[in-house]
């Protein structure tokens, strides 16, 4: 769809306000709705936006699919080390209470860190899942192209 | 009013499910799933559950769309007719059957009215889940809480392990398509690569695979 001009200002323009209330909803959720999972979705819309646009292969030379597969088990690591850094303080595996001097920061803190973690699993699953979704039609299409001539998208 | 815009909300989502039941073709079976995610995010809304409407509507409307549609791309646009093994209306009696029991339960005079504020959800439950979230979150602090949202304090820390194996579900999620799909990183380069190849041969820019359509 590079070649439409409207779609392609459009996306452009968008693609940093998505970023941004991604961002919003990610360290806002513990005041108004939102969180994590949301945040990252939001946040991986972006990206899907761009490469609905702009085409799959630039799409992957601004998040590369060894970055968003990375961003897949960073996430829980940090969800998960959160709670063995709990641990490490003295407490009990997930108990933010002691992440800081009193027990409210250290909650605010842990909740904090822990929704980070969220977003960043779901938003790197979200992109490699479209990734590689979008990218089978590339490999479909060359198997095709060599062995018969397509006719279309329907009926094959 | 409520109940008014219930009534229509719910009412709208009946005959998108009914539409979408009958159609064959999936780019509007699609369409029509993400309308009917939206409606029932706009109904989670009138009912003050505005965190799970929010998922809704990013979640249900937003990306599942997006992904039906890129799977769309790898296959036809039409579902094949098939043959039922009960006739085309075996299935939809079932259904409407075990909708009508369902409908018949909530008619038990013992059953709490719909938005009843004597439920025992309301009564019992709700208080102490949302008295002990604050008490656990907030432990020790002189303010109760120091997060307004309930709905984040009580899945990030008090239903901590929840969220884990949440998070963890996604994770593996993305494991399984990477896996079922080849996109590893070494593998998918590979490929890549050689798609490349066979582009150049056969003339075609290498954004063929942008899911544009």
């Amino acid at each position: 769809m590079i070649e439409h001009v409207v779609l392609r200002v459009i996306a452009r323009l968008l693609a940093p306000f998505i970023v941004l209330f991604a961002l919003y909803v990610q360290f806002h959720g513990d005041f108004g709705p939102g969180g994590g999972f949301q945040a990252g979705v939001i946040f991986a819309s972006a990206f899907i936006l761009f490469a609905l646009i702009y085409g799959i292969e630039h799409a992957r030379q601004i998040v590369p699919p060894a970055v968003a597969q990375a961003g897949i088990g960073l996430g829980v690591l940090i969800y998960a080390g959160t709670g063995v850094a709990g641990m490490l303080l003295g407490g009990r595996y997930l108990d933010y209470s002691v992440l800081a001097d009193d027990a409210g920061h250290g909650q605010h803190y842990g909740i904090l860190i822990v929704e980070f973690g969220v977003g960043v699993t779901v938003a790197a699953v979200m992109i490699t899942v479209f990734f590689t979704f979008a990218g089978r039609r590339g490999v479909l299409e060359a198997r095709e192209d060599t062995a018969v001539p397509p006719d279309g998208d329907e009926e094959r | 009013m409520i109940t008014a815009t219930n009534l229509a909300l719910l009412a709208f989502m009946a005959i998108t499910a009914w539409a979408i039941a009958r159609t064959r073709n999936l780019f509007v079976a699609t369409m029509l799933a993400g309308i009917y995610s939206l409606l029932i995010a706009t109904v989670f809304v009138l009912l003050d559950a505005v965190d799970v409407a929010f998922t809704e509507a990013a979640v249900g409307a937003g990306i599942t769309t997006v992904l039906f549609l890129g799977a769309l791309l790898l296959t036809d646009r039409q579902a094949k007719p098939h043959k039922h093994r009960f006739g085309t209306y075996g299935p939809m009696l079932l259904v409407v059957l075990l909708g009508a029991a369902l409908v018949y339960t909530t008619l038990d005079p013992l059953m709490p009215h719909f938005g009843d504020a004597g439920a025992p959800a309301q009564g019992r439950l709700a208080p102490e889940f949302l008295a002990d979230s604050v008490r656990q979150v907030g432990r020790d602090a002189p303010t109760a809480t120091h997060i307004p949202n309930v709905v984040t304090t009580t899945l990030a820390s008090y239903r901590g392990f929840d969220t884990l194996g949440e998070v963890v579900v996604i994770f593996t999620a993305g494991v399984g398509v990477l896996i079922l799909l080849g996109g590893g990183a070494s593998g998918g380069r590979r490929r890549r690569s050689r798609r490349r190849d066979g582009d150049d041969a056969s003339g075609r820019g290498s954004t063929a695979g942008g899911a544009g359509a």
